[in-house]
């Protein structure tokens, strides 16, 4: 018992940055269909930003959070701007093969700046140990830290989403790009904004990643992508809170599976569950099924 | 319409790819006033730190060699190369060593996966190939136990690294139950764990769970709960630094405290880095080589090594600058350079003395010599005791 509560808290604090960087490609993808392969290795340098941060200049946790997401969410738009703009009327092969360009190009520019070896993150954050039901349960302060700032976020997210102008223009965006222009929406900010608020989560989540498990590399982008990616599908692509649940679904689900004897087969288990849930609920698990209007 | 073009192209492939096969000759021999060796290691990379501290211990023995006035009279060249710890690179430099500089030898590269992406190469091009760090069983003989003419290694094998460990666990650490951690992605863990578990369990030992991890997972807390589940004595993971140094961070965080063993995969001032100092504590694994050993050509190798590169040297710098004078002491023996004659001389060492213990090449290619138990106090490797095999 004391062992599946550990487990689950495990669970989450995997699942919760899961659930950060899946909010990102379903941000993108809402709004203008593309998945944004790229993402993974915004977070990456989300990482290295907070990395430079208190490590050469020695700043504090917070600070560094707070830069390394408005440099990511600079990137975000810059990106949009230099690769996505010019081909958004283009076919969707085109969009996802740019958009597989600038995830390695990212990649290797960085392993080409930084060196590909791995580094480790000074210790901003206190390890703080607390144990609990007689030492039976231990909770890191960090474990509680991640996973407060990722509700936290989630929460501005959705509060930007649904209560501001901005949010108004993106849900406007996402519906119809065309009626949303013809009512007067300036897309290109709208498509702006989006990136740079996903692109500003994924940046949390590197530098939330970099504290935590203490080691970065510029491929680390990767793997962590491509599972916030099967979270975002999971939840529903596009569906805000399906990629929270999304995210806390795989980390819960990986980290179930090695708990019970099943290290070995972990990603292939996430993988079959994906492949289930698409060939039962096209639309994901919280998606609805819309009909084709002819 | 482009079909000329693709006529004329196939054409080049085929007559390249004819052309490879007639190049096949009996080896490389004498070529000029230099002696050209192969010098193929992980420079950049995952496991950089391996083969840049191979590469430094090979070419300082090199410089060493040439400063006393080379052998037969002629200077040795080195030609270094970078695989970026890939296989397909470390197939293609290897290729490109072996047929263009046509080197006498190759030396490395560090990790068994990269040398047996190297050996199609040295084994057709008849290139003697010798790594002082691929510590895989399947380096020197293949799948069906047969020798691999033209591979050597003279560093000790991973059953033998695992039978060790095993039985220091035993007879040392007096443990009976064990529970194994490997990554399932590399042949070097499986090699280990295969080997710890058959010598543990024959000898009286019980392995309660065997689990595994990927490379370049960054999260082990879920396995390693469980683990903690089963109260194992002392758990053993046989992997790279990186990934072990998280593993005992997270493991010291879950209040898993016992033992953690492992191998020469644990070799890296990384490890501390990354697990941290205060918890890198009652980890021990088995090396080559320890600085603390006060034999009379070890202080040398320190005090040149240190003066040379301004550092101390680790376990890799001695293994690669013990290859420098393996290799040497291999073409002297030889009589000329012709790297089928250098095969048979590697073949037929003996005693050869180095600063990580005295080898004799057995007849699998592999060398015959003790074994280094390093024990992690607070981050800091420390010399434990050197096991002899039986």
């Amino acid at each position: 018992m004391e062992q599946l509560l550990q487990q689950l808290i495990n669970g989450i604090s995997l699942g919760s940055i899961y659930a950060l960087i899946a909010l990102g490609y379903t941000m993108v993808y809402g709004i203008i269909n593309l998945i944004n392969f790229a993402h993974g290795d915004i977070y990456m340098i989300g990482a290295y930003v907070g990395f430079a941060l208190t490590t050469f200049l020695g700043l504090g946790f917070f600070p560094s959070l707070l830069i390394s997401m408005l440099v990511c969410s600079i990137l975000g738009m810059i990106i949009e701007k230099v690769a996505y703009k010019p081909i958004r009327n283009s076919t969707r092969i085109a969009a996802l093969i740019t958009a597989i360009s600038v995830s390695l190009f990212l990649e290797y520019t960085m392993v080409y700046f930084v060196k590909p070896d791995t580094r480790t993150f000074p210790e901003v954050l206190q390890s703080k140990i607390l144990t609990l039901f007689n030492g039976k349960i231990i909770i890191d302060l960090k474990n509680i830290y991640i996973i407060l700032i990722t509700i936290l976020l989630m929460a501005g997210l959705q509060y930007v989403v649904h209560k501001t102008k901005v949010g108004k223009a993106m849900r406007a965006v996402s519906l119809d790009k065309n009626a949303a222009e013809l009512m007067g929406v300036d897309v290109n900010k709208t498509i702006s904004y989006t990136f740079a608020i996903g692109s500003s989560l994924a940046g949390a989540a590197g530098v939330l990643v970099g504290v935590y498990y203490n080691t970065i590399n510029p491929l680390m982008g990767v793997v962590p992508g491509l599972k916030a990616f099967v979270a975002a599908v999971l939840g529903g692509i596009g569906i805000i809170p399906g990629a929270v649940f999304g995210g806390f679904f795989l980390g819960m689900t990986e980290t179930l599976v090695s708990a019970y004897g099943g290290s070995v087969f972990k990603d292939a288990v996430a993988f079959s569950i994906l492949i289930i849930v698409l060939l039962i609920k096209p639309n994901g698990l919280l998606g609805k099924t819309i009909k084709e209007k002819v | 319409m482009n079909k000329k073009l693709l006529g004329a192209l196939s054409l080049v492939l085929i007559l390249s790819l004819i052309s490879g096969c007639t190049a096949k000759t009996t080896g490389n021999q004498d070529n000029g006033d230099t002696i050209k060796v192969g010098v193929n290691y992980e420079l950049s990379g995952d496991v950089a730190t391996y083969g840049q501290s191979l590469s430094d211990g090979v070419l300082l023995a090199i410089e060493e060699i040439n400063k006393n006035g080379g052998v037969f009279g002629k200077q040795i060249q080195p030609i270094k190369v970078d695989n970026k710890s890939e296989d397909t690179e470390s197939a293609n430099v290897s290729t490109r060593l072996a047929t263009r500089d046509k080197v006498v030898a190759l030396l490395g590269p560090a990790t068994s996966g990269n040398t047996k992406a190297a050996i199609p190469a040295a084994t057709q091009n008849k290139i003697p190939l010798v790594s002082a760090s691929a510590t895989a069983d399947d380096v020197t003989v293949d799948s069906n136990g047969n020798v691999r003419e033209y591979i050597f290694k003279t560093c000790f094998s991973d059953s033998f690294q695992g039978v060790m460990m095993a039985e220091f666990a035993l007879n040392d650490l007096n443990f009976k139950n064990a529970a194994i951690l490997a990554d399932s992605t590399s042949d070097y863990a499986k090699g280990l764990s295969k080997a710890f578990k058959e010598t543990f369990t024959s000898q009286g030992g019980k392995i309660l769970s065997e689990e595994a991890y990927q490379a370049k997972d960054t999260d082990f807390k879920a396995v390693l709960t469980s683990l903690k589940g089963l109260n194992p004595e002392v758990l053993f993971v046989p992997g790279y630094y990186e990934e072990v140094g998280l593993i005992v961070r997270q493991a010291r965080e879950l209040g898993l405290d016992v033992p953690i063993l492992g191998a020469d995969g644990y070799e890296s001032p990384k490890l501390t880095e990354i697990a941290g100092k205060g918890v890198l504590n009652d980890v021990y694994y088995s090396s080559h080589y320890s600085p603390m050993d006060d034999a009379e050509e070890v202080v040398k190798f320190k005090e040149d090594f240190k003066a040379r590169y301004g550092k101390e040297a680790d376990a890799f710098n001695a293994l690669g600058y013990d290859l420098g004078y393996f290799f040497k002491d291999a073409l002297e023996r030889a009589g000329e350079v012709n790297s089928e004659k250098l095969k048979d001389a590697f073949a037929s060492t003996k005693d050869f003395k180095g600063v990580t213990g005295t080898v004799s090449i057995d007849e699998n290619h592999n060398p015959v010599k003790s074994v280094t138990i390093i024990e992690m106090k607070d981050g800091v490797p420390t010399f434990l005791k050197k096991l002899d095999p039986k």
